[in-house]
């Protein structure tokens, strides 16, 4: 099965072009990460109302969600990534998936951690088994797979074709998680932000939270760039264009 | 200006200090983490390119 994609798919798959691409984006990206987040955690620390209910536990939010949604996100690019690599048998491909593995996983750890703070004093517990986070505890179980299968080959083609496959399979678990308090009676609460109505949430609370995940995805394509080119470099180390770069560092 | 009338206010949460700044904390070490260990990365490959160039071509 061969799909006819555009040129510009193509010249993706270029590593040289991939790390010289990465290397204009980056300092872009980077002062935009570090505005955002600094921007984005005073914000919400200092300025945003606290919550009538919860209380100033209520600013747990601007790290809570979005690492929550960053860990998901971050695990279907691996995924699609993965199946590009195995489809189009592109390198750069799963450069990209191996790379976001252990940004997600820590991403994942992030939200996990902050979610069981927050439920403490909201709940009046660390931990539940309920949906959400169950599926959400599992998305981590699956990045430590992924990374440790992503070591556990030899042949780095082979290594890269069964954590592509691994990532596939993974993937049914993020609708699981999104729709895990619709489908189920959980202690998460649902989700206040829906693309069909108005948000259960003030402008003064959500905006700082808006800055945060645009912050949070900043930061993500820098350490992703960050990781895949080093990749890149290691699985090119061969070739002429790597040599000069080694001889320039 | 801001949602607290003082800094100690603001250190304070009302009673939920302690689980703003973990959550925050944790957010920041796992920041750190992320960028140091991608620099950390770069910084090995790097050194032993090197050293491998050095060794393969007699220069550096």
């Amino acid at each position: 099965m061969k799909i006819k994609m555009p040129r510009w798919f193509y010249q993706l798959a270029s590593p040289k072009w991939f790390y010289e691409f990465t290397g204009v984006l980056l300092p872009w990206f980077s002062a935009a990460a570090i505005l955002l987040l600094v921007t984005g955690s005073i914000w919400g620390l200092a300025f945003a109302p606290s919550d009538y209910q919860q209380g100033n536990s209520f600013r747990i939010i601007y790290i809570h969600v979005p690492s929550s949604i960053l860990a998901q996100s971050c695990y279907m690019l691996m995924a699609v990534a993965g199946a590009i690599g195995l489809i189009w048998k592109m390198k750069i491909a799963h450069v990209v998936a191996g790379a976001c593995a252990p940004i997600g996983a820590s991403i994942a750890v992030m939200s996990l951690a902050t979610g069981a703070i927050w439920g403490k004093p909201t709940w009046g517990a660390w931990w539940v088994w309920d949906a959400r986070l169950t599926a959400m505890l599992v998305l981590l179980f699956l990045y430590i797979g992924v990374i440790a299968l992503n070591s556990a080959f030899e042949n780095r083609a082979s290594a890269d074709k069964a954590t592509a496959i691994l990532s596939l399979v993974g993937l049914v678990n993020i609708p699981i998680i999104k729709y895990s308090v619709e489908w189920w009676n959980t202690l998460h609460q649902p989700a206040t932000f829906t693309v069909t109505e108005k948000p259960a949430m003030p402008p003064e609370m959500w905006m700082p939270l808006l800055v945060m995940v645009l912050g949070f995805y900043c930061f993500f394509a820098v350490v992703l760039m960050s990781r895949a080119r080093i990749e890149v470099l290691q699985r090119e180390k061969r070739s002429e264009w790597v040599k000069r770069v080694i001889v320039e560092y | 200006m801001g949602y607290f009338s003082s800094f100690s206010d603001f250190l304070q949460m009302g009673t939920h200090g302690l689980y703003v700044w973990l959550s925050y904390g944790i957010a920041l070490v796992i920041f750190i983490y992320n960028i140091v260990s991608a620099y950390w990365l770069k910084r090995q490959f790097f050194i032993n390119a090197k050293r491998r160039l050095r060794r393969e071509q007699g220069t550096v």
